[in-house]
């Protein structure tokens, strides 16, 4: 059973003027295995920050993660990490940007390779194997990116904006694919997005949060995540409940950037 | 003058092929054709590849016909020097003001002859007749009055040419060719020079050709040809190679890390605006006129560029492939080696080409200082005996090969980093 719990993480960045910013202040959370997490905020309300700190690219200045018990000192293989874009190797093709994890690890290469060939087919780019990353489009090359880091078997994803470069419709395609990929493996995920959308799709749980200093503002336990599995997104959109939580959390969102605006003309 | 000329005749090939082959080649019906902004659309300018044929073409056609090549049929020579026998009267009157003409006879030999003194009959009269040889294109000073009874010390002097009236302040022209009187009262002559280039200026595009095929089968300087342009091509590549071997780290080392950054940040940004031609002294200086100081010397123009060009391709990989790395479980090294390395080669391939674009450049200048073979030093001892031929074959030569060089390292750059822009 593998649990992630952020305990009490605060993160305060000095800058060079002398002042400080509290990117995170008091942030406490515990995933379960398996849990989808979909994190939502206006900018600059410390989103990435956290993610940044849960993948173990920066170290919080109060508080500690941990990962089935183990403290988060770093970046390792067991949290894998999904990119906005551009973080895909372009000299090597489509397969050998799969196997990356597997063969840094020294795995067997024929197991390796029976595992991307297998990891492709569920991306549906088993045609575009030997291709180079850069003939892809930017949906193919998200595919890529989620393939290669389910290649490496981590415990928990985690998404920075996965799909935030891609056109309206690739981007529905990738969110069910999200939902397959999340319900097959069972694999716990953290997404940050700025799309309320898809904050409620992709969300089994969903974290608003607000900023200045940053802080997690509400939470929301939903269903669409589990109906989208199985049923198109836009009938799960048709929901009731999905109308107004979007609006709910439209209007929440809206209420912060307003004051924002305000406390920076003050 | 015949350089105004030459450029006029330039520029209206240049305009006259345009229009022509506008005419006679009928447009493309690609994409291109069909937009209709073009001026300043850089993506619809695509280089002319009739263009450059006939720009190539012209050069050769301009540099035969004026320097009068054989491989050109004589109509499309400019007018040539006037060559052969000519004569003309000058008619001389001593201090009492009695006149008397005699005619001289003037042999103009050819480009490459060499003049002979020959003999005519003197004839009667005060004035004699006088015999000169001279040069196509030269001009000739006649001492007219050797053999006259009359001489300019006796205050005797030329009053016209051909019956014209000459004086020191109103120089002819004539068919014949030009005349003045120097300041002692001497005939200057000159035959009508045509429009042609003397060889010891520029010899036609066969001598040339003749030229190297002559270097490469008999050499030159004790070395063939491709002796000399080898020894070149070897200083170039030990030299690059050296600052590749070196560089490189140094580039990646200063990307990596703030201490080697600091250490050599200021080194590096001193050293890169030097002009390597600027260190050929103190290198002659420390390591001599020989191999070893030459390929410091390559080595020092290609460091400097190498190491700048691995450190930017360093410093320019996104951070999101480096976490993406590190979140896949990669190490430090296996980071550097299948991410940083292959991440930072375009912008290495870049410098690469920049440095051998210099080190080219660098070891001619080098060898025209100071060698005892190399393309540059062809060049330098064949212009200290006005072997223009080999001079101009030289730097033909070095340009192809420079060229060549270039091409190379393109088709390479695309070979080995085919993702260079792609990212």
């Amino acid at each position: 059973m593998s649990e992630l719990a952020i305990d009490n993480i605060s993160m305060r960045f000095d800058l060079p003027n002398g002042s400080s910013v509290q990117a995170l202040k008091n942030v406490s959370l515990n995933l379960k295995s398996g849990e989808l997490l979909s994190v939502l905020g206006p900018s600059g309300c410390g989103k990435t920050t956290l993610l940044n700190i849960v993948a173990g690219f920066l170290a919080p200045t109060e508080g500690q993660i941990t990962l089935n018990g183990d403290r988060v000192v770093g970046p390792s293989a067991e949290r894998g990490m999904v990119f906005q874009q551009g973080a895909l190797f372009e000299w090597m093709s489509v397969r050998e940007n799969v196997g990356f994890g597997p063969r840094m690890k020294g795995a067997n290469p024929t197991a390796t390779r029976e595992k991307v060939d297998h990891l492709l087919d569920v991306v549906g780019l088993s045609e575009f194997k030997e291709k180079a990353v850069y003939e892809l489009s930017g949906g193919m090359q998200q595919r890529v990116a989620l393939a290669r880091c389910l290649a490496n078997e981590p415990d928990v994803i985690l998404m920075d904006e996965p799909l935030g470069a891609l056109d309206a419709l690739t981007r529905e395609k990738m969110q069910s694919l999200v939902l397959k990929l999340w319900k097959e493996t069972g694999k716990t995920i953290i997404l940050i997005t700025h799309s309320v959308e898809e904050a409620l799709l992709l969300g089994e749980r969903l974290l608003v949060m607000a900023p200045r200093p940053g802080r997690i503002h509400k939470e929301y336990r939903l269903p669409f995540a589990d109906l989208g599995v199985d049923q198109d997104l836009r009938e799960v959109k048709k929901h009731p409940e999905y109308a107004s939580t979007r609006e709910e959390i439209l209007s929440m969102i809206w209420d912060m950037e307003e004051e924002i605006m305000g406390r920076q003309e003050a | 003058m015949t350089g105004l000329i030459i450029l006029a005749v330039y520029i209206a090939i240049f305009v006259v092929s345009a229009f022509v082959l506008k005419l006679i080649v009928s447009q493309r019906q690609d994409y291109t054709s069909l937009k209709t902004v073009t001026f300043g659309d850089e993506s619809a300018v695509t280089s002319n590849g009739t263009a450059s044929v006939i720009s190539i073409v012209t050069i050769f056609l301009i540099w035969g016909s004026f320097t009068g090549s054989s491989w050109l049929p004589s109509i499309l020579h400019a007018p040539a020097p006037f060559v052969g026998e000519t004569s003309f009267d000058y008619t001389l009157e001593d201090a009492n003001g009695v006149t008397d003409t005699a005619t001289v006879t003037v042999r103009v030999m050819d480009f490459g002859e060499k003049t002979e003194k020959f003999q005519v009959d003197p004839g009667e009269g005060m004035a004699k007749d006088d015999a000169v040889s001279m040069q196509a294109s030269r001009s000739v000073t006649i001492l007219f009055d050797k053999n006259d009874e009359a001489t300019r010390k006796e205050g005797a002097k030329v009053v016209a040419i051909n019956g014209t009236p000459i004086s020191n302040d109103a120089p002819l022209t004539l068919d014949v060719g030009r005349f003045a009187l120097t300041d002692k009262g001497a005939i200057s002559f000159s035959a009508p020079r045509g429009l042609q280039m003397d060889p010891i200026y520029l010899p036609p595009p066969e001598d040339v050709w003749k030229r190297g095929i002559e270097i490469a089968t008999e050499g030159y300087r004790n070395f063939y040809l491709h002796e000399h342009l080898a020894y070149s091509l070897f200083r170039v590549i030990a030299g690059f190679i050296l600052g590749c071997v070196v560089g490189i780290p140094l580039g990646y080392a200063m990307g990596l890390n703030g201490w080697f950054r600091g250490w050599f940040d200021p080194i590096v940004e001193v050293m890169r605006p030097v002009p390597p031609l600027a260190l050929i002294p103190l290198i002659i200086i420390w390591f001599g006129i020989g191999e070893s100081g030459k390929v410091i010397l390559l080595f020092l123009a290609s460091l400097w560029i190498m190491a700048i060009g691995a450190r930017s391709g360093v410093s320019g990989v996104k951070i999101t492939k480096i976490h993406a790395a590190y979140s896949l479980g990669a190490s430090k090294w296996q980071i550097m080696r299948h991410v940083i390395i292959p991440n930072s080669l375009p912008e290495i391939f870049t410098a690469a080409r920049v440095a051998m674009g210099v080190c080219w450049g660098t070891v001619v200048a080098a060898e025209l200082v100071a060698a005892s073979q190399g393309a540059g030093m062809m060049i330098m001892a064949a212009s200290k005996f006005t072997l223009t031929d080999i001079v101009v074959m030289g730097i033909i030569l070095i340009g192809v090969i420079g060229f060549g060089i270039d091409m190379l390292m393109r088709w390479a750059e695309r070979i080995l980093v085919p993702w260079k822009g792609r990212g």
